[in-house]
C-alpha cells in the first residue's frame, strides 16, 4: 500500500502539532522539526550534530541574523594584536551544506500553544522542538549614566564583531598617556576571565604602543576568575600600568557620562579616553519573549536542557541557568551536545545517552604566556553539577605557559570546525 | 652544454656540502641522540622506533635513514607519500629535517597531522636519535628506548573490552570540542585512526596520572573501562 503523507499524518500521533502548525518555512516534510535560534557555540553545534547524526530524519532550521558569525572568545587576542578579525569570523556554508536550513533573520517572538517562532520578516516557523540559544543582552540601568544608546561612545565589546572593532579603533586613538577604563559586570556573566583577559591584552598593546597609558578597572566583585594568575601577569609584564579597583574599594560604586567621558568610581570623577563598560547580563531577549525565564536567566533541566517552564524548548549556554557551569562558548557547546542527543532520541527514537558535560577557558596574559581552568560535570535532580577541576598554577615556566597557549589556538581550531562544519 | 656543466657543479657542491656538513654535526655533536630521545616524545603517540617497534598510526621508525618515503609494507600512508616516494623522495637526514620542519610543506596531504618541530636543534637531535636505530649505526644500545608505551598495568581483561561504538561516537563529541574529527592538528593532536589497543593505553595512562596533562587527565579520569572501550572502537573506525 502506497501512503500518502497525508494520509500518513492524518492517522499519526503528529497529526494534532500538525495541523495546528502554520506551514511556512520548513513543514510539510512529515519529519520532524527542530527550530533553533541562535548560531553561535550552544545553536550552530546543536543544529549541526542533530542533522548529522539524524541523517536527515529531522529537518532542523536555524535561525541566525548574521551571516558571518564572530567568536566572541578570542576577541580580545584581537584587541591585543595577536589576531586579525578575520580569523574570527566564520560563515554558515558549511552548515547549510551539511544538510541545515539556516534562515538570516530575527526570531522576534514564540507561541509555545501554536509552537512556532515568528520572524522579523513576518514568517512563522513550524517546530516539535524549539531550541533557544541566543547568548547575551543587557540589564537595563545596570551600570549609571550607560544605556544601548551609549554603546559607541562606551562600547560594550562583549558580543563578537562590530563592537570588538569599535573598541580596538578606540584603543589605537588614544593620545600618549591617556586612560583607559573598564567598568567590569557583576556575576553571573558571559567568560569569567574574559574581563581580565582584555585588560591584558590592552595592556600588552599598550606596552608596545603608548607605554605610558593607564588602565583602571572598577569591579563590583571582591574577586575574579584566575586572579592569581592574572595579577601574577599584570605584575611581571605591565608593572604599574594597571589599577585593579575591586569591591573592598568602592569598585562596585560607579557611574558613567559617555557625553562627558568621565567615570565616577566611589565619588572619584576621572576622565578617561577610553572606557569600556560591561553592564549586568540576562539572557538573550528572545528567552524572555518565549517566556522560559525566571529572572534574569532561564532555569533548564540538567538532564538534557530542556527549561522548566516548557518540555518543547530547551536552552543552552550563556542564557541557561544551570548550576555550576561558567557561561562560556566550550560550555555551551558542550550543553548542545547532551542536548542534541536527547532532542534526536525523543523525535526519532535513537538512543539517549547519560549528560556528560566539560569546560576549559583559556586567557592569554601576554605573548605566549597562556593560563587555563577547567571542570567536568554531571547531570543532577537538581542543577549541572562540578565533578572535578583543574587550574594553572603560578610560577609556571614559560615553557608551560607557550604550551598552554598553543593548546588555545589548537581549541580555537577545533571548536570552530565542531561549530560550523 | 652550458646546462650539463651548470647541473655538474650543482651536484658536485651539493655533495661536498652534505659531506661537509655531515661532518661537523659529527664533529661538533650537533644532533644528541640522548636529547632526541626527548624530543621523540611528541612522535611517539604514532610512531615506535626500537626492537619492538610495530607500525601503529604510523609507520615503525628503524632504519628510517635511507627508506624510500612511503614504501615500509604493513604500514598505513597517504596516496600523496607513496607518489613522493616513487617521484624518488628517500629519507635522508636532509630530508627529514625538512619534512620534520614543516611535513605538509613537503608532501602535502601527508597523513601526519603533525604541525611542525620548529627548533633546528630538536629537529636535529631527533634525527640523531632516529639515526641511532638506522643501519650502519653502532651506538642504538646506548639509546634509550620510547617506543613502547607509558608504563601502566592493564588488566588483559580490560584492554580485550569490545567497545559500543555508538556510545563511543556520542562520547566523542565531547573530545571534539577540541580534537578535530579531520585528524587536523592546530596546536592539539588529532586521534583518529589510532589503533584500538593504543588509544585503550593511552587513556588509562592519563586516566593513572601516569601521562601528563591537565585537561586529559581530567577528561580521562571520569570514563569507565567500558566508555574507554567505546571511544577507542569510534576512533579507530575514522580515519
Amino acid at each position: 500500500m502506497k501512503l500518502t503523507r497525508r494520509v500518513f499524518m492524518g492517522s499519526g500521533a503528529a497529526a494534532a502539532t500538525a495541523l495546528a502548525a502554520p506551514m511556512a518555512f520548513a513543514g510539510g516534510h512529515g519529519k520532524p522539526r527542530v527550530v533553533v535560534v541562535g548560531g553561535g557555540a550552544g545553536g550552530a553545534t546543536a543544529a549541526r550534530y542533530i542533522a548529522k547524526d539524524s541523517k536527515g530524519a529531522v529537518d532542523v532550521t536555524l535561525i541566525e541574523p548574521s551571516r558571518m558569525y564572530y567568536t566572541c572568545f578570542f576577541s580580545n587576542l584581537y584587541l591585543g594584536g595577536i589576531k586579525a578579525i578575520d580569523d574570527l569570523g566564520h560563515s554558515y556554508g558549511n552548515m547549510a551544506a551539511g544538510g541545515v536550513n539556516v534562515v538570516h533573520d530575527w526570531a522576534v517572538g514564540v507561541d509555545r500553544d501554536a509552537k512556532t517562532v515568528t520572524l522579523a520578516g513576518g514568517a512563522s516557523v513550524p517546530y516539535d522542538k524549539l531550541i533557544l540559544s541566543p547568548g547575551i543582552d543587557f540589564v537595563e540601568g545596570a551600570v549609571a549614566g550607560w544605556d544601548l544608546s551609549s554603546q559607541n561612545a562606551m562600547p560594550h565589546a562583549y558580543k563578537g564583531g562590530s563592537q570588538t572593532e569599535l573598541l580596538k579603533a578606540q584603543i589605537a586613538a588614544m593620545p600618549q598617556g591617556g586612560t583607559f577604563a573598564m567598568v567590569a559586570p557583576p556575576n553571573p556573566y558571559r567568560c569569567p576571565p574574559g574581563p581580565y583577559e582584555r585588560v591584558s591584552m590592552v595592556a600588552h598593546y599598550l606596552k608596545a604602543n603608548n607605554p605610558t597609558a593607564k588602565i583602571i578597572v572598577a569591579d563590583p566583585k571582591p574577586k575574579f576568575s584566575k586572579q592569581g594568575l592574572f595579577q601574577e601577569g599584570w605584575g611581571k609584564h605591565y608593572n604599574g600600568m594597571i589599577d585593579w579597583i575591586g569591591d573592598d574599594f568602592g569598585g562596585g560604586n560607579v557611574s558613567v557620562d559617555p557625553g562627558a567621558m568621565t567615570v565616577t568610581i566611589d565619588g572619584e570623577v576621572s576622565k578617561v579616553d577610553v572606557c569600556n563598560v560591561i553592564p549586568a547580563m540576562k539572557a538573550g531577549r528572545i528567552a524572555e519573549l518565549a517566556g522560559v525565564t525566571d529572572g534574569k536567566f532561564a532555569p533548564v533541566n540538567a538532564i538534557d536542557m530542556s527549561t522548566k517552564a516548557d518540555a518543547d524548548v530547551y536552552i543552552l549556554g550563556d542564557a541557561s541557568q544551570q548550576g555550576d557551569m561558567p557561561k562560556s562558548g566550550f560550555s555551551a557547546n558542550s550543553q548542545a551536545k547532551v542536548c542534541a542527543n536527547a532532542v534526536r532520541g525523543a523525535l526519532t527514537g535513537s538512543r539517549v545517552f547519560p549528560a556528560k558535560f566539560s569546560n576549559t577557558c583559556w586567557s592569554l596574559i601576554d605573548t605566549n604566556d597562556g593560563v587555563k581552568v577547567g571542570a567536568t560535570y554531571e547531570a543532577t535532580d537538581e542543577k549541572i553539577a562540578k565533578v572535578d577541576g583543574f587550574i594553572s598554577a603560578t610560577g609556571e615556566t614559560a615553557d608551560v605557559r607557550k604550551a598552554t597557549y598553543e593548546e588555545s589556538e589548537g581549541w580555537y581550531a577545533g571548536i570552530t570546525a565542531d561549530m560550523f562544519g | 652544454m652550458e646546462d650539463g656543466s651548470l647541473q655538474f657543479n650543482r651536484e658536485t657542491i651539493f655533495a661536498l656540502a652534505a659531506f661537509f656538513f655531515a661532518g661537523m654535526a659529527q664533529a661538533s655533536g650537533a644532533g644528541d641522540p640522548a636529547l632526541g630521545a626527548a624530543v621523540f616524545k611528541k612522535c611517539q603517540s604514532c610512531h615506535q622506533v626500537g626492537d619492538r617497534a610495530k607500525n601503529r598510526v604510523g609507520p615503525q621508525l628503524n632504519d628510517i635513514i635511507g627508506r624510500t618515503a612511503g614504501e615500509l609494507a604493513g604500514a598505513k600512508y597517504s596516496k600523496s607519500m607513496i607518489q613522493a616516494g616513487q617521484d624518488g623522495l628517500v629519507w635522508t637526514e636532509e630530508t627529514l629535517d625538512r619534512f620534520l620542519e614543516s611535513p605538509k610543506s613537503l608532501v602535502a596531504k601527508t597523513r601526519m597531522s603533525y604541525r611542525g618541530l620548529k627548533d633546528p636543534d630538536d629537529r636535529a637531535n631527533l634525527i640523531a636519535y632516529l639515526r641511532a636505530f638506522s643501519k650502519g649505526s653502532t651506538s642504538a644500545q646506548n639509546v634509550p628506548e620510547t617506543g613502547q608505551g607509558a608504563g601502566i598495568q592493564l588488566d588483559p581483561v580490560v584492554l580485550a573490552t569490545v567497545g559500543d561504538a555508538e556510545y563511543g561516537e556520542y562520547l566523542s563529541s565531547e573530545c571534539l570540542t577540541c580534537h578535530q574529527s579531520s585528524g587536523s592538528n592546530d596546536g592539539i593532536p588529532g586521534i583518529t585512526a589510532w589503533p584500538t589497543e593504543d588509544f585503550v593505553i593511552a587513556m588509562h595512562a592519563y586516566k593513572q596520572k601516569v601521562r601528563e596533562h591537565p585537561v586529559m587527565q581530567m577528561m580521562a579520569g571520569r570514563l569507565s573501562d567500558e566508555e574507554i572501550a567505546a571511544l577507542a572502537s569510534y576512533f579507530n573506525g575514522l580515519e
